[in-house]
């Protein structure tokens, strides 16, 4: 494994089996990210996007090829290993915020600190609020909040753990041009304070473009990759 | 552990009442065993402190002859101090209102009870009957005739004045005056009254106490020869104590088996109702796996509520308990022989408590498993099956065996028999499953044969019934079998009365009289003429016993260890009858009928019916010698008759050919048929004033009693069965609440896109009105199937109930589910769409 590398899928494949068919949506993926570099992930609906970010991210498992987390093979662990490293590892953001409805924004931003047995989770929990700007709504539901400060909730969330990687999925998919703006701007400055990396799915070619490299993939192959640096 | 109990608090916030609607569920389950247990705990103790009580005296040594000289001298030295009772059956007589009733007169003599109260209002009036001619009453009879202390009342040939009533008698049980109500008088006045003369049928019984510390079985077990000898039965504490144990036992698993029919609905409730709740939770439980919670962890937070909820449902369930267990002296009154302190039997109450979360927990179980295998991603990907598999958790499987396990294993303990409890295990099983499939069918019924061109919101509301995420068959399993249960009891009742008052209908007889003495039938005859009344039948009834069969004495029978004939068959008084014909309750088997023989053709053909020939292991051609009150006769099974004994009319075990049994001492039954009930009373009357020794006995008089008896008893089963029904009708509320946001969504969607108000609540209701509908009838087809079986194969009476329970059964089921229905979504169609729906999150 190279020096400073936190992702590294190695021909990485994905086939589900559907009755007696065989479908791949992903074929033989390779490539791999540097701490603290950004990348995305492009294609049109079905291209394998979610897919990719899914097995890159320890939540499912390729059927064939291998994933590294900052050098550690998660094909041969079982669900719970992955869940230790995606709580010492991995932070994610999702296109519907996906909040614990039953708890607080605080709450919500502590869970997975206090998942590693940490009890002290309150004080760095409520730093991140004020820092994302919701120091005023600790104590909200998210029913309670907007798209964007839910999403900004999110954020904090993502941040708690320190993540030497951070997964987006579609962050801004669910909100107005505006907001969406507002979020991206504080998830690269908090990706590039805490020195994470950050992989993110999106449709938006514009939110692409302010990463470093850019995937594109079509049927699961992966048809370009373009190295950016317009930042 | 503490981060599981901390997110399984601030996760529950949101749906804290609903959690603790779906807990009370269970509520009635372990409320009914908590009660039973403990009640039951209190009868022990109750038995236990009272046990002298409950015979009132040490010993009691009974015979259903006079005592011989011998006999009395026997039981003279036993004890310190002795009572004597003597009992029959004969007419109570009213000479103020010209009344009469057949009773249990007991002539009373000493200072019975020596143990226990024997309880009279005024307190004092047992004392009376030492002073001469006074009497007890059962207080109700004296209701029943308005008869008031200080009243005269005949009884044979002599008056006594009524001094009180009489409210317990030491080890009896209340229901024993319905069935023949209790007279007092003393001892010394029954000869007077003239209806006892030597071989009348009476029971003589002797009451002796001994020192304390005397070992009382073991001197019964001395006697035990010379008991055997004269005939003689005992009665100690100790065996009564046990006998009332064991049938206090009985009513118990009864109850308690009722009371866990009631948690085991209740749990399924739960469970079902913890799965939709669980479904709902998927998502967060995917959130917080991405977040790196391990499986263990998430399904420790869902594992942690199903565990409060099986909590709070147990505890608020033993707190029911403890108050009902106030009420069942009351509900039992009738049928307990003593009192009953009523005291928490802690030990009860965490039992009751342990078994209802332990069967409430396996439940909520299976739904729970599902937790462990939430795939985190479905936090990026919607409609992920997240039940992947579900069949081939083994984990699923080990519940399911838990569930099987409990459930056999309560059974066999409750029951105390493998057999029964496998028995009781497996008829519950056919009854869920037949209730599940005629839920089932009547379901398919609605999808596939709903008319199109009906009306939307019937449509709606009846398709509700069988889409996604319905509840229909968990309805129909709880309300299905509360219906099922109560009306089972309702239509035997009525199978049971019925048949009794088919007796009274047509030719059959309405009124019989007893203890016609020879030189009584024509007089009888005579009266029964005055009125143009029919002499229906003219029985004459001689009484015997049976001294050998087949050439082996009654004596060596009894005595041989390795006997098979049962004991009461040997040393019953066998009331035999001789006529020409067969009767039209009797039909031949095998032998021949013989109506008539010669005196001097001993030994004489009989007729034996089976059942007691079965018990004898007796044949045709075996020999039986009887004991004709001093005369030995030598007789010979000619034939064996079956006897149809659901017919009230006199029917016997042994029927003699006329030529034999003329010149001996007997006494008659004659059987008529009143038209009206003015008729009746008025021949009753007419009866008594006459013939003070004659018991009359007025059909229509049993008819009421059995019906009073059946009442009471279908009361007590009817109050243990509103458990089964209470609980369904707590599963009826949280299975609304949690369709509720489902339903809430598609309320709010209909109304958006422009159903007004009342359509949407004309849905609602046609949906619980279907439910409620469907499960009655699920429930009334099982519980007329049940009582038809009844009626065939247990009872063997025709079957031909009204059907009108049936139909009040499925009203007040639906009746029933809309009101909890509409109750429980009450409100919901008043507030904002908007904030129905954040409020429900």
């Amino acid at each position: 494994m190279s020096e400073g590398i936190i992702l590294q899928a190695d021909r990485v494949s994905k086939t589900y089996r559907s009755g007696s068919h065989f479908l791949t949506v992903l074929k033989e993926l390779t490539f791999s990210l540097r701490e603290g570099a950004t990348c995305s992930i492009v294609g049109p609906s079905g291209s394998g996007k979610t897919t990719l970010l899914g097995l890159c991210a320890g939540l499912d498992q390729a059927s064939s090829g291998s994933v590294r987390i900052a050098g550690r093979d998660l094909g041969p662990m079982n669900e719970d290993q992955r869940a230790a490293v995606r709580n010492e590892l991995v932070g994610f953001v999702f296109q519907n915020f996906q909040l614990i409805p039953t708890l607080t924004a605080l709450e919500n931003v502590m869970v997975p600190m206090e998942l590693r047995g940490n009890r002290n989770a309150r004080r760095p929990a409520v730093e991140l609020l004020k820092r994302v700007g919701l120091g005023e709504r600790l104590d909200h539901y998210p029913v309670q909040l907007s798209g964007g400060e839910q999403q900004r909730v999110a954020l904090a969330r993502a941040f708690i753990n320190r993540p030497r990687i951070l997964f987006a999925d579609e962050p801004t998919g669910n909100l107005d041009p505006e907001t969406s703006e507002r979020i991206i701007d504080i998830l690269f400055e908090l990706n590039r304070e805490a020195g994470t990396a950050l992989v993110l799915v999106t449709h938006d070619l514009d939110l692409a473009r302010r990463t470093e490299r850019t995937i594109r993939l079509k049927n699961g192959v992966m048809v370009e990759e373009e190295a950016l640096a317009t930042r | 552990m503490n981060w599981i109990l901390t997110m399984a608090w601030r996760d529950s916030r949101s749906s804290r009442k609903r959690l603790v609607l779906f807990s009370l569920a269970i509520i009635f389950g372990v409320g009914a065993l908590v009660a039973i247990r403990s009640f039951g705990h209190n009868l022990e103790s109750a038995i236990e402190e009272q046990s002298k009580a409950l015979v009132g005296a040490d010993l009691v040594v009974g015979s259903r002859q006079f005592f011989t000289e011998e006999m009395a001298a026997l039981i003279a030295p036993l004890g310190t101090r002795q009572a004597r009772e003597v009992s029959f059956s004969s007419m109570v007589y009213f000479p103020k209102t010209e009344e009469s009733r057949l009773v249990q007169v007991r002539g009373l003599e000493g200072e019975f009870p020596f143990y226990g109260e024997f309880v009279t209002a005024p307190a004092d009036a047992k004392e009376r009957l030492a002073e001469g001619n006074f009497l007890l009453m059962e207080e109700s009879m004296m209701l029943q005739f308005g008869a008031a202390i200080g009243d005269v009342v005949r009884i044979g040939s002599e008056t006594f004045e009524l001094a009180g009533a009489i409210r317990r008698v030491p080890g009896e049980m209340a229901a024993v005056g319905l069935l023949a109500p209790r007279v007092y008088i003393p001892l010394a006045a029954i000869e007077a009254t003239g209806l006892l003369q030597y071989g009348s049928v009476a029971r003589h019984k002797v009451f002796i106490e001994f020192p304390s510390g005397t070992d009382v079985p073991a001197l019964v077990e001395t006697l035990r020869p010379k008991l055997r000898e004269f005939r003689l039965w005992t009665e100690t504490v100790e065996r009564r104590q046990a006998d009332l144990g064991r049938t206090m036992e009985y009513m118990q698993t009864f109850f308690q088996l009722v009371g866990f029919v009631a948690l085991l609905l209740g749990s399924i409730g739960v469970a079902s109702a913890v799965h939709v709740y669980v479904k709902r939770k998927i998502d967060t439980a995917a959130v917080l796996r991405c977040l790196g919670a391990s499986a263990r962890q998430a399904f420790g937070i869902y594992l942690v509520q199903g565990m409060a909820l099986g909590l709070v449902g147990a505890a608020a369930g033993a707190v029911l308990g403890v108050a009902l267990q106030m009420f069942f002296p009351l509900l039992l009154r009738e049928f307990l022989p003593f009192e009953v302190n009523i005291f928490v039997s802690w030990k009860s109450v965490w039992e009751g408590f342990g078994v209802g979360f332990a069967i409430c927990l396996v439940f909520t179980l299976l739904p729970l498993l599902a937790v462990r295998r939430v795939s985190p991603l479905r936090a990026i990907r919607r409609g992920e099956i997240f039940e992947k598999n579900r069949r081939r958790d083994p984990l699923r499987w080990i519940v399911y065996g838990l569930i099987g396990a409990g459930v056999v294993g309560f059974s066999i303990l409750q029951t105390g028999s493998v057999k029964a409890g496998l028995g009781f295990a497996g008829g519950l099983a056919v009854a869920f499953v037949a209730l599940a499939l005629v839920a089932w069918l009547i379901i398919s019924a609605v999808k596939r044969f709903l008319p199109r061109k009906w009306p939307y919101v019937w449509r709606q509301g009846l398709a509700n019934l069988h889409r996604p995420e319905n509840r229909t068959v968990l309805l129909m399993l709880a309300l299905g079998l509360g219906t099922f249960l109560i009306l089972t009891l309702y239509l035997s009742r009525d199978v049971l009365l019925q048949q009794v008052t088919m007796m009274g209908e047509g030719e059959q007889p309405t009124m019989a009289f007893f203890d016609v003495q020879d030189d009584q039938r024509d007089e009888i005859a005579d009266l029964l003429g005055e009125m143009n009344l029919p002499v229906l039948q003219d029985v004459p009834i001689v009484t015997m016993r049976l001294t050998a069969v087949n050439g082996r004495s009654v004596s060596d029978l009894i005595r041989e260890s390795s006997r098979t004939i049962p004991d009461w068959v040997l040393r019953r008084e066998y009331r035999s009858t001789y006529r020409s014909h067969l009767v039209s309750t009797e039909r031949i088997l095998s032998g021949t009928w013989t109506g008539r023989v010669d005196p001097d053709d001993e030994p004489y053909p009989v007729s034996v019916e089976k059942g007691i020939a079965e018990d004898l292991g007796l044949s045709l051609g075996d020999t039986i010698t009887f004991d004709v009150q001093g005369v030995p006769i030598e007789t010979v099974i000619g034939s064996i008759r079956n006897v149809d004994w659901q017919r009230v009319q006199p029917n016997f075990f042994v029927v003699f050919p006329e030529g034999v049994l003329e010149p001996a001492p007997k006494f008659h039954v004659i059987v008529t048929r009143t038209e009206t009930d003015e008729q009746a009373a008025m021949l009753q009357k007419v009866a008594v004033q006459r013939f003070s020794n004659i018991s009359v006995i007025d059909l229509s008089l049993i008819l009421d009693t059995l019906d009073s008896i059946v009442g009471k008893i279908a009361f007590v089963i009817r109050f243990m069965a509103m458990f089964t029904v209470a609980t369904g009708v707590m599963v009826l509320a949280a299975a609304v609440a949690t369709s509720r946001y489902q339903r809430m969504q598609e309320s709010i969607l209909l109304r958006t896109l422009g159903a007004s108000r009342g359509q949407v609540e004309k849905i609602m209701l046609i949906e619980y009105l279907c439910l409620g509908t469907f499960a009655g009838l699920t429930g009334a087809l099982l519980a007329v199937g049940a009582a038809w079986g009844l009626a065939a194969f247990a009872f063997k009476v025709p079957f031909a109930p009204s059907m009108l329970s049936p139909v009040i059964a499925v009203v007040a089921s639906a009746g029933v589910t809309v009101l909890v229905g509409l109750i429980s979504s009450r409100g919901a169609l008043d507030q904002p769409p908007l904030e129905v729906l954040r409020a429900e999150g």
